[in-house]
């Protein structure tokens, strides 16, 4: 049992979609995807605790030794990453009962719980899959299921938005998948260690190249890369809540682990960072993210795209983290993957209380008056959570930005150390643009006081505390992030 | 008890007053017995921890360790001892006014304002008992914005203006200057740990340090160096009470506190390159003086007298000579006594006459004596004049101006007693010997726990002229170091 783990965390949930479509109610649909959310958490846990005592574990799925068979591999960036995703699919499980009872038509009801499957079965297997091509599968699996969910949205936006983001999720993926076929091409193999100890032996660089600008293009479209986030925006306000709060905190996440495992571990041999200007690449489209996005959001009238901008430029700070390429600059790159997806999971969690309580209609900056008094809870959590995107001391935000700050230092690009926290400043305007609302605009008249549902309101709360849990006991955040660091052989020289 | 215990008593007791208010807000007369006990339990401990430090112990806390190297704990040095006393003991007092004030004003959401108020202090002594710059950083942070509900309290346009200015400039130089000082800090001494000597000595000189400096100064807007200090005068649309914490007992101290900290415990030797930060304090000083002097508007009056009150502490510090920093460190408790008692009798004028500015209180003195005769002893401090705790530290201040022959400090020093003069005995005149106008409403004192509260800050202010012992041991102790 223990040894098939690598398997069962994609399996789960991936066998859990068909059995929901067979069994057509939205009620076992709920529990069975909530089942399989849980059970993937389990198997991730374990999984990062065999790592932690045994080092990097592989898998040959159907016993077909890699290079040949598909292997999977877990070592310590990529156990990290599925337990965050696992454990986003297990707090927004028990979230999305309410939500979908709210905004989605009943009889679309289970097919979204298998689409929700679908797409978290999707991600664990791009985080564990050690194939190139077995990599693009299941991005395509994630993304048809995600761009479903989406259009299931209630806004009638939620289908040009999903249209939208499918046209570039598609262009993505090609990319991608060229630049897999071009590595293919000169190596022979689509194993991504196999391929990174051929590319040693490889004299003819240019396809190689072509191979990694198509990958970080591809890539880069699926993690909204500035200027390549214009879906995103549309596709995080107009997706039903509970597909909002998922998606924000797994999605782009994922797509940054690809990223990095393609840069560090499949290209590191051509000294990449050396050789290339990547580095500078990077941390230029990141500083115009954190800055453009932030002002975009600073003037955005609807909370959930406000929200969503503010998305791109969180991912801002994880790309500038990578491209600073020092052990500090990465560790705040995966740490804010945790620390970004916890704050955001709790600001879309919590607003779909809010549009369920108020109306789809009642997502307006102004609509959100007289928050504290309606829901004191959710008001309270959407502030915390807002400090913690913010970077204030004792939230999660801040430990990103304490190690962007020394990243940017040790290179000694004051600019970046500038542009690091005049982006949490624009912030701060932002995130208190809404608090500012909730708590001193008064409530429209013959409005009651009412709290989101019990177990939505639980979920929520719990992204919420981990927004501050993870601000002051940063054994799993930043330190599995420094493991994962050590393990790229980018530990602190 | 062991000093660890009373330090997180120190840090528990205000949580658990603001718990206790959120909880009780139905059952106001419970609620504010709450408090008051906190807070009397909040004073006990912290004196209790004062013979151990000055006896040269340093109790300390850990409370968690963040990052590697990076932990949140506590440490107590005389500094910080005398900080948390002067915060704990006009928490006290600042209570009981508080009481007759939000009554007597049928002031809103007085539940939330409890809570905020003693969250408020909690991380004041969290700054004041902070072992190392994160911690400071930590709890100087928490205290914006758990005083941000205070400040608009009253909810309405003018509250929402304010309180978009005191946060944004006090967030905006945090942000962008101080946590920039504290990585670099981190960067070259390796240690964010204060240390008598300073951490940073022999590590950083020129205009490095002076760079280094100057981010700090300004970083710490809660010291309210010109040009930014507009934060101050915005936070005035806040109920009184809230004016004197911001005033005396935690905002502005914590400001100046964390400035007197960083040259004594980070910069130490190498405190020189304070020296072009004395000058913008001197301008400070008599600039803030000089707008004083114009405003019409009693708090706006008082608001600007403690910009200029906090530049005394800024520019002791940045004198360096020993006497200066004892000059410091005693003008923290000497200000603090002395502004909250202005603030309570105009908080006094307020409720009992609605009256706001310096022109309207022809002759209110004799309606109200006790609250003019405090009123008069806090301006007597404000100017530096005995029998007034304000002259005691202005003597060492001065003092420690003529060790190091700094001839411009002297010169802005006078410049602003004089104009201090200016701005607050004309208001004592008026108020006791020009006749009140006729057609007056006829009114008497405030009620009495408000008379209470100011009579006792007032002859705090008397008593700290007298016996100033304890903080000139204290403060001794800090110069030494």
């Amino acid at each position: 049992m223990r040894a098939h783990l690598p398997a069962l965390v994609v399996v789960l949930p991936l066998a859990a979609a068909p059995a929901i479509v067979l069994l057509r109610s939205a009620r076992v649909g709920w529990i069975v995807a909530s089942a399989a959310s849980y059970g993937a958490l389990v198997c991730a846990v374990l999984l990062l605790a065999g790592v932690g005592t045994h080092g990097t574990l592989s898998y040959a799925l159907g016993s077909w030794p890699p290079p040949w068979g598909i292997e999977y591999r877990v070592d310590a960036l990529s156990a990290f990453v599925l337990v965050l995703v696992a454990l986003t699919a297990a707090l927004v499980a028990p979230y999305g009962a309410r939500s979908f009872l709210a905004e989605i038509a009943p009889e679309r009801r289970y097919l979204a719980w298998a689409m929700y499957c679908l797409a978290l079965a999707g991600l664990l297997g791009m985080v564990i899959t050690g194939d190139a091509f077995n990599l693009f599968v299941f991005l395509e699996i994630s993304s048809l299921a995600t761009y479903v969910l989406i259009a299931l949205g209630a806004r009638r936006r939620a289908l040009v938005a999903a249209y939208q983001y499918m046209l570039m999720g598609t262009v993505g993926a090609t990319f991608y998948v060229i630049g897999v076929g071009l590595l293919y091409l000169m190596t022979g193999t689509l194993n991504l260690a196999d391929i990174a100890e051929r590319l040693r032996a490889v004299t003819e660089l240019r396809p190689v190249l072509a191979a990694l600008a198509f990958i970080t293009v591809g890539v880069g479209l699926k993690l909204a890369l500035f200027p390549l986030h214009q879906w995103l925006p549309n596709a995080y306000a107009c997706a039903p809540s509970m597909v909002s709060a998922f998606l924000a905190a797994t999605a782009t996440k994922v797509s940054v682990y690809v990223l990095l495992r393609y840069y560090y571990a499949v290209f590191d041999p051509l000294t990449l960072f050396e050789r290339l200007p990547t580095g500078a690449v990077l941390i230029v489209l990141s500083v115009a993210a954190m800055l453009v996005a932030s002002l975009v959001a600073v003037y955005e009238q609807d909370v959930k795209r406000l929200f969503a901008w503010s998305s791109v430029a969180q991912v801002g700070y994880v790309t500038l983290g990578i491209g600073l390429d020092n052990a500090a600059g990465l560790t705040a790159a995966l740490a804010h993957l945790v620390n970004h997806g916890v704050a955001k999971g709790a600001v879309f969690a919590l607003l779909g209380g809010v549009a369920l309580r108020s109306g789809a209609g009642a997502l307006g900056v102004a609509g959100l008056a007289g928050l504290a008094r309606r829901m004191p809870l959710t008001a309270f959590g959407l502030a915390i959570a807002g400090l913690s995107l913010v970077g204030v001391p004792g939230t999660a935000g801040f430990v990103t930005k304490w190690y962007l700050v020394l990243a940017a230092l040790e290179r000694g690009h004051g600019w970046v150390v500038a542009a690091i926290l005049a982006s949490s400043l624009l912030a701060a305007l932002y995130v208190w643009r809404v608090v500012e609302v909730a708590y001193l605009r008064p409530a429209p008249a013959g409005a009651v006081r009412a709290e989101a549902p019990g177990p939505m309101l639980a979920a929520a709360l719990a992204f919420v505390l981990l927004c501050v849990y993870f601000g002051f006991e940063t054994s799993f955040n930043v330190g599995a992030a420094r493991e994962a660091v050590e393990f790229l052989g980018r530990g602190a020289k | 008890m062991s000093g660890e215990a009373l330090l997180a008593l120190a840090l528990g007791a205000p949580c658990a007053a603001a718990l206790a208010a959120a909880l009780l807000h139905r059952r106001p007369n419970l609620r504010e017995t709450a408090s008051l006990a906190a807070a009397a339990v909040l004073v006990v401990a912290v004196a209790a921890l004062a013979p151990a430090v000055l006896a040269g112990e340093r109790p300390a806390l850990r409370l968690v360790e963040i990052l590697p190297g990076l932990a949140l704990a506590l440490e107590l040095e005389p500094l910080g001892l005398l900080f948390a006393l002067v915060a704990s003991v006009l928490w006290f007092v600042s209570a009981i006014y508080s009481i007759g004030y939000l009554r007597a004003n049928r002031e809103p959401c007085q539940s939330r304002f409890y809570a905020c108020f003693a969250l408020a202090i909690g991380a004041a002594i969290g700054v004041a008992a902070s072992a190392n710059l994160l911690t400071l950083y930590l709890f100087y942070e928490a205290l914006t914005f758990v005083t941000w509900p205070l400040v608009t309290h009253h909810g309405d346009a003018e509250a929402r203006r304010g309180g978009r200015t005191y946060l944004a400039l006090l967030l905006a130089t945090s942000m962008l200057f101080l946590l920039p000082a504290i990585a670099i800090t981190w960067m070259l001494a390796g240690t964010l740990d204060f240390a008598a000597g300073g951490i940073l000595a022999g590590r950083i000189e020129g205009p490095t340090a002076a760079g280094l400096a100057a981010l700090y100064a300004f970083g710490i807007g809660k010291a309210a160096l010109m040009p930014l200090h507009r934060w101050l005068p915005a936070a005035m649309v806040a109920p009184t009470p809230v004016s004197a914490l911001l005033h005396a007992v935690a905002v502005v101290k914590a400001g100046v506190f964390c400035i007197v900290k960083v040259v004594v415990y980070v910069f130490g030797t190498e405190a020189g390159a304070f020296g072009p930060i004395g000058w913008i304090a001197g301008f400070t000083l008599v600039g803030a003086s000089l707008v004083a002097l114009r405003s019409d508007n009693l708090k706006r009056r008082l608001a600007y007298s403690t910009v200029s009150q906090l530049s005394y502490v800024v520019l002791a510090a940045a004198i360096l000579a020993p006497l200066s920093i004892a000059g410091a460190v005693l003008h923290i408790a000497a200000h603090a006594a002395g502004k909250i008692t202005l603030f309570f009798a105009a908080g006094a004028a307020y409720t009992a006459a609605h009256k706001t500015r310096v022109s309207e209180l022809d002759g209110i003195g004799r309606r109200m004596p006790w609250t003019f005769a405090a009123f008069a002893v806090g301006a007597l401090s404000m100017i530096g004049l005995p029998p007034a705790a304000g002259f005691v530290s202005k003597w060492y201040i001065v003092g420690g101006a003529l060790q190091a022959g700094h001839w411009p400090a002297l010169a802005a020093i006078a410049a602003s007693t004089l104009l201090n003069a200016a701005y607050f005995l004309p208001i004592v005149y008026r108020a006791f010997f020009v006749a009140p106008p006729a057609g007056d409403a006829p009114h008497g004192e405030a009620p009495a726990t408000m008379v209470a509260a100011l009579l006792s800050s007032a002859a705090l202010t008397v008593l700290l002229f007298f016996f100033a012992d304890l903080p000139l041991a204290l403060a001794a102790r800090v110069a030494r170091s």
